[in-house]
C-alpha cells in the first residue's frame, strides 16, 4: 500500500505563548517544535503498522520551510520511507491543503492520512479540504482502523460514542487518540533517517483567499486560593460569592 | 535478586506512581543551536523513554532497593548501548555527542539506570569493539548492543581501587586456557551479568583483559547489599576460583592498564554528561516548587535567597553544558585527552550534587520525600562522586597535567 502522512510542526505543549506587537502575527522567538503529536503518535504509527502488516511504503509531506526538517527527520527516524517538503510559508488550512493535494493527485495513495487536529491553532481543517480537492471520502476523528483487502473498517468518536463506517481505499483520515500507540524512534532508526531523502518541491500559486486580522491569548487563569480545611465556611463562601457556582 | 520470575522483573513487580513527570530541558545559552537534529531528536527520544519507563516506577526502584532488570532489555530497544560504536557491531554508529545527551538524559531520571547502560555500553562493548578479535566482536557486540546479554566490568578490587595497578588477580596459562584467580569488589550489573570484562595479572605481570562467561565454573557474583545510593542499581563481587578462561577470550594486543583506562576515559566522559542529567532534574523541580509554593505571603522563589540558589544553580549548569559540548566536539575529533575528561567528570558531578544540596533545600521539608527526586539524586550523586575515579584522584590528574609532578604516590 502506498500511504502519505501529512505531518505539521507545533510549538511544545509546554511553550509559552505570545504574539507580535500588533497580535497578527505568532511569536516563534526561544519556541521549541516538536511534531503535531496527532499527526505523530496516531497517523504516523498507524501508517506504520499498516505498511509492517501488508507492505509498502510511507511517505510524510510538510508545508513550510527548511526549519521544518527536524520535524521531518523525526518521522523519518520513527520509520517513514520518505518525505516530501512544500517548501513555503503557509498563510491558511487552504492554503496547505491546495499544496498538498496538488502533490498527492498524481502519486496515487491508498490512504492519506493526518492528525485529527494541530495543537496549535487547532483547524481540524485540513484533511476535510485535502479529501475534497481530491474527490476521495474523509474519515475524521478515526480512533480504531482495521484493513480487509482494500476495505477498512473504521471506528470515529462521536459526542458520547461511536460510529462505525466501512470504506473502501483510497481515503483521507484524520487521526484520534486510540488509533495508534507512541513510538520512541531508536538510535538506529534516527542514524538511518539522516540518510533518507527529503524531496523538497516548490509550491504550487495559489492566492489564499482569508487573512489573519489578529490574534487573542486565552484569559489568565486566576491564582488558587488554598482554603483551610477548618473552615468550610469561607470555602462555602468563595464558591457562593466569587465563583458563582453555588 | 532473584525476587522476580527468572530473574526479570515486570511492570507488574513495581508501585506505579501516580505523579506525572512534568521535566522540562533547560538551555540557557541556547547551547541547541550547536547540536544536530539528530542529537536533538534523540535525546527527545530518550526523554521521552525516561518519561515512560522509568519515572513512573524510579522512586519504588530505590525505596525498596530493586532494580528494574526489563529495563535492559529495553534499553537495548532504544539503542542507549554503545550508541558510538558502528551499527554492524549492535551500535548506533552516532558521535561522541550523541553518546553523552543519551547518558544525560538516563541521569536525568537516575544514576542508577544510566549506569545500566554506561557499564554495557563504555566498560563491556567498547573493550570487546577495541580489543578483541573479529570473531569475538561478531559473538558478543550485537547480543550486548540488543540487551539480550548482559555484561560488567572487572577492574576494582578490595584492597584496590584508586591503584588498580595494584591488582592481585591473576591468570596462569594452562595449555589452551588460562587458569583465573581472585575477586572483583564494587561491580555495576555483577549479579545479573551474562558475561564480565575482567582485567587480572599475566605470569610476566602485565595487566590482560578477558571476557568471562557467569556460567564458568569457579565463577559467582555475590550482590553487595545495603547501599544508600545506586538503589535501582545491582552491585556485586565477582569471585574467580580456578575459572578456566579460553584462550580466544583474552584480547589478544593490549598489555597494561591503559586497556581499562582507555575505557574508562569513554565512561568518565558519558558521567560528566549525565551529572548534568541529575543536576538539571534537581533544579527544574527546585525551580517549580519554588514558584508554587507560597511563604509570607508570596512564592518563595520571590525572596532574594531563593533566587541566589536559582541562579548559581542555572549558571553552574550552563557551563556544565557548555564544558560538556567542547569535550565532546574534542572527542569526536579523536583530540580529547584523559586529563580534560577527568576536569569534566569531577566538575560536573562535584556540580550535581551540590545543586541536589540547595535544592533539597528549596524544597524544604518535602526535598526529603519520594514524592520528589532530589534526595533519590543526592545519594546517587554521593557514588558517582567516588566511582570512575574519585573527586580526589581526578584532581591530582588535573595537577598532575598542569605541573607536570605526580602527587598519587
Amino acid at each position: 500500500m502506498k500511504l502519505l502522512v501529512c505531518v505539521s510542526k507545533t510549538p511544545d505543549t509546554t511553550a509559552k505563548i505570545s504574539f507580535n506587537a500588533d497580535h497578527t502575527e505568532f511569536n516563534e522567538a526561544g519556541i521549541t517544535f516538536i511534531m503535531n503529536p496527532y499527526d505523530e503518535w496516531y497517523a504516523l504509527v498507524r501508517a506504520m503498522e499498516l505498511k509492517e502488516a501488508t507492505g509498502g511504503t510511507v511517505t510524510l509531506i510538510n508545508v513550510g520551510p527548511a526549519s521544518n526538517d527536524a520535524v521531518i527527520r523525526k518521522g523519518l527516524a520513527i520509520g517513514a520511507d520518505d518525505a516530501v517538503r512544500i517548501d513555503c510559508n503557509p498563510t491558511s488550512s487552504l492554503y496547505v491543503a491546495k499544496q498538498i493535494a496538488e502533490y498527492a493527485k498524481e502519486q496515487n495513495y491508498d490512504m492519506v492520512f493526518c492528525g485529527k487536529e494541530t495543537i496549535d491553532y487547532n483547524g481540524s481543517e485540513v484533511g476535510g479540504m485535502v479529501a475534497d480537492m481530491l474527490a476521495m471520502p474523509f474519515i475524521s476523528y478515526a480512533s480504531e482502523m482495521e484493513m480487509n483487502g482494500n476495505t477498512a473498517t473504521i471506528k470515529r468518536d462521536i459526542e458520547g460514542g461511536k460510529e462505525t463506517i466501512e470504506v473502501d481505499t483510497p481515503f483521507v483520515l484524520s487521526a484520534a487518540k486510540g488509533l495508534a500507540e507512541q513510538r520512541i524512534p531508536n538510535m538506529r532508526g534516527i542514524m538511518q533517517a539522516r540518510r533518507k531523502p527529503i524531496n523538497v518541491v516548490s509550491p504550487v500559486d495559489f492566492e489564499d483567499v482569508s487573512s489573519v486580522v489578529s490574534y487573542e491569548l486565552p484569559p489568565a487563569k486566576a491564582a488558587c486560593k488554598m482554603v483551610d480545611p477548618e473552615n468550610m465556611e469561607e470555602l462555602v463562601r468563595l464558591l457562593h460569592e466569587e465563583a458563582k457556582i453555588i | 535478586m532473584g525476587k522476580f520470575e527468572n530473574g526479570v522483573s515486570t511492570l507488574d513487580d513495581f508501585k506505579v506512581s501516580s505523579k506525572t513527570d512534568q521535566f522540562q530541558g533547560h538551555d540557557y545559552y541556547a547551547v541547541d543551536d550547536l547540536l544536530t537534529d539528530e542529537h536533538k531528536i534523540a535525546r527527545d527520544a530518550v526523554r521521552a523513554w525516561v518519561k515512560q519507563s522509568v519515572s513512573p516506577i524510579i522512586e519504588d526502584c530505590a525505596n525498596r532497593s530493586l532494580c528494574p532488570t526489563h529495563l535492559f532489555k529495553e534499553l537495548g530497544e532504544i539503542g542507549a548501548y554503545g550508541p558510538s560504536i558502528p551499527a554492524k557491531y549492535g551500535g548506533g554508529g552516532m558521535d561522541d555527542i550523541a553518546y553523552g545527551i543519551i547518558m544525560q538524559e538516563l541521569e536525568r531520571g537516575d544514576s542508577g539506570i544510566r549506569s545500566m547502560a554506561s557499564v554495557q555500553g563504555s566498560l563491556v562493548m567498547y573493550p570487546i569493539y577495541r580489543f578483541a578479535s573479529e570473531e569475538q566482536k561478531m559473538k558478543w557486540l550485537p547480543k550486548l548492543g540488543s540487551g539480550e546479554l548482559i555484561g560488567c566490568f572487572g577492574l576494582t578490587e578490595p584492597d584496590h581501587g584508586s591503584n588498580p595497578a595494584g591488582m592481585v588477580t591473576n591468570i596462569k596459562d594452562d595449555g589452551d586456557c588460562y587458569i583465573l584467580n581472585g575477586a572483583k569488589m564494587w561491580i555495576t550489573n555483577s549479579p545479573v551479568a551474562d558475561i564480565a570484562v575482567v582485567w587480572a595479572k599475566d605470569e610476566e605481570g602485565k595487566i590482560r583483559g578477558m571476557v568471562v562467561e557467569s556460567d564458568s565454573k569457579g565463577f559467582s557474583a555475590p550482590e553487595i547489599h545495603g547501599k544508600w545510593s545506586l538503589r535501582a542499581s545491582v552491585t556485586g563481587e565477582l569471585v574467580f576460583e580456578d575459572v578456566r578462561v579460553p584462550k580466544e577470550n583474552v584480547f589478544p594486543e593490549i598489555k597494561g592498564l591503559k586497556g581499562p583506562l582507555s575505557c574508562l576515559t569513554k565512561a568518565r566522559y558519558g558521567i560528566s554528561w549525565g551529572a548534568i542529567g541529575a543536576a538539571m532534574d534537581c533544579y527544574d523541580s527546585a525551580l517549580r516548587y519554588s514558584q508554587e509554593r507560597v511563604q509570607f505571603g508570596k512564592p518563595i522563589g520571590a525572596f532574594q535567597l531563593t533566587q541566589k540558589k536559582l541562579a548559581e544553580m542555572i549558571t553552574e549548569i550552563t557551563k556544565a553544558q557548555l564544558l560538556c559540548w567542547r569535550l565532546g566536539s574534542l572527542m569526536n575529533n579523536g583530540k580529547a585527552t584523559p586529563a580534560q575528561v577527568s576536569m569534566a567528570k569531577r566538575n560536573n558531578v562535584n556540580m550535581a550534587l551540590e545543586i541536589a544540596r540547595e535544592a533539597r533545600q528549596i524544597h524544604g521539608g518535602m526535598g526529603i520525600t519520594n514524592e520528589y527526586p532530589i534526595m533519590r539524586h543526592m545519594m546517587n550523586l554521593e557514588t558517582v562522586l567516588t566511582y570512575e575515579g574519585t573527586h580526589d584522584i581526578h584532581l591530582l590528574i588535573t595537577g598532575m597535567d598542569v605541573t607536570g609532578f605526580n602527587a598519587f604516590k
